[in-house]
């Protein structure tokens, strides 16, 4: 289906957000938001995709 | 020292990781800076995984992390992205940063109070990034905030301390609130002089991440909060408008 993540279209096969990270190679220390709300790590499984979903997947980066 | 949220902190300094021109230069100037607390934030993460890097070398600093929510304009999306780094850099502590104004990047204090409410009510624990504002304090306290963070002067200006009468007021009226004065510091001397005045704490990046010589300012800027908080505690005289000799007259000879 496809979904925006991090603001770029994308083609994926993954229903759910936990699988999604999979797909992605996302194994690192990451926070996730669908549709601009947050989905802790926790309820990543049960969160299932829909087409059209915007993610994001945010990592530590440098701030001021 | 005050505490922060129950944690007492090293040093009073708190550094940005921002803006260095590599990681090496970043690592040296923290650990020549004493710093005791590291800013942070969250930003979409590539396929390169440039985020666990970074993740890995500021967790290695051993100091307290701060994670911020810079950049936000809503009270919505301050929420969400503070809820994303309380998870991702495991903490209650969340520099809120709610920015109203494009080219001053003047916190918005109206929805700043508004999601510190939010925030602090989740179990956060804010340190809300705001003007020196009296009666914005006042609000931000009622909102459940244990820490004031008012600006010097616009963020990378390095202007130094714009209002010291507003930060004079915030500490007297609030005297038991720790205050960090956020933003706006360019050289030591601004440092030093937030100290003086009796703040808790000074946090500033740009003016050691864009010094010619990272490492040295960062140097330089341990020891000016060092001596601004030394000076507090000594007391310093009050200035007068005129001279008055420093050694004795009595005794002096007749010579002319």
């Amino acid at each position: 289906m496809k979904i925006t993540l991090n603001g770029e279209p994308i083609e994926v096969v993954a229903m759910t957000l936990s699988g999604l990270l999979e797909e992605q190679g996302q194994s690192g220390r990451v926070a996730t938001a669908v549709n601009e709300v947050f989905v802790p790590a926790n309820a990543r499984s049960e969160c299932r995709l829909a087409p059209g979903d915007r993610i994001e997947i945010l990592a530590p980066m440098q701030g001021g | 020292m005050k505490s922060f949220y129950g944690e007492t902190i090293s040093s009073p300094l708190m550094l940005g990781t921002a803006q260095y021109s590599s990681p090496a230069v970043l690592e040296r100037a923290f650990r020549e800076s004493g710093a005791s607390v590291a800013t942070v934030s969250l930003r979409r993460e590539g396929s390169g995984g440039a985020g666990q890097t970074f993740w890995a070398m500021v967790r290695d600093l051993g100091v307290r992390i701060l994670p911020n929510t810079a950049g936000c304009h809503s009270v919505k999306e301050a929420v969400t992205t503070a809820q994303m780094a309380r998870e991702v850099f495991d903490t209650p502590w969340i520099k809120l940063e709610l920015i109203g104004h494009a080219d001053s990047l003047q916190p918005d204090v109206f929805q700043l109070v508004e999601a510190a409410k939010i925030l602090a009510d989740d179990g956060f624990d804010v340190f809300p990034y705001t003007t020196d504002d009296l009666v914005v304090g006042e609000r931000l306290l009622e909102a459940g905030c244990e820490v004031l963070m008012p600006w010097g002067a616009p963020i990378g200006s390095g202007r130094g301390l714009q209002n010291e009468y507003a930060l004079r007021a915030l500490r007297a009226e609030f005297p038991d609130t720790p205050l960090v004065v956020d933003a706006g510091i360019g050289v030591p001397s601004h440092a030093t002089r937030a100290m003086e005045l009796g703040c808790d704490g000074v946090l500033l990046n740009t003016a050691v991440a864009k010094a010619g010589d990272p490492v040295t300012m960062a140097r330089a800027m341990a020891k000016a909060v060092e001596a601004g908080a030394l000076a507090h505690l000594a007391d310093p005289m009050e200035p007068r408008d005129m001279a008055e000799a420093s050694t004795p007259v009595i005794g002096k000879a007749f010579l002319s």
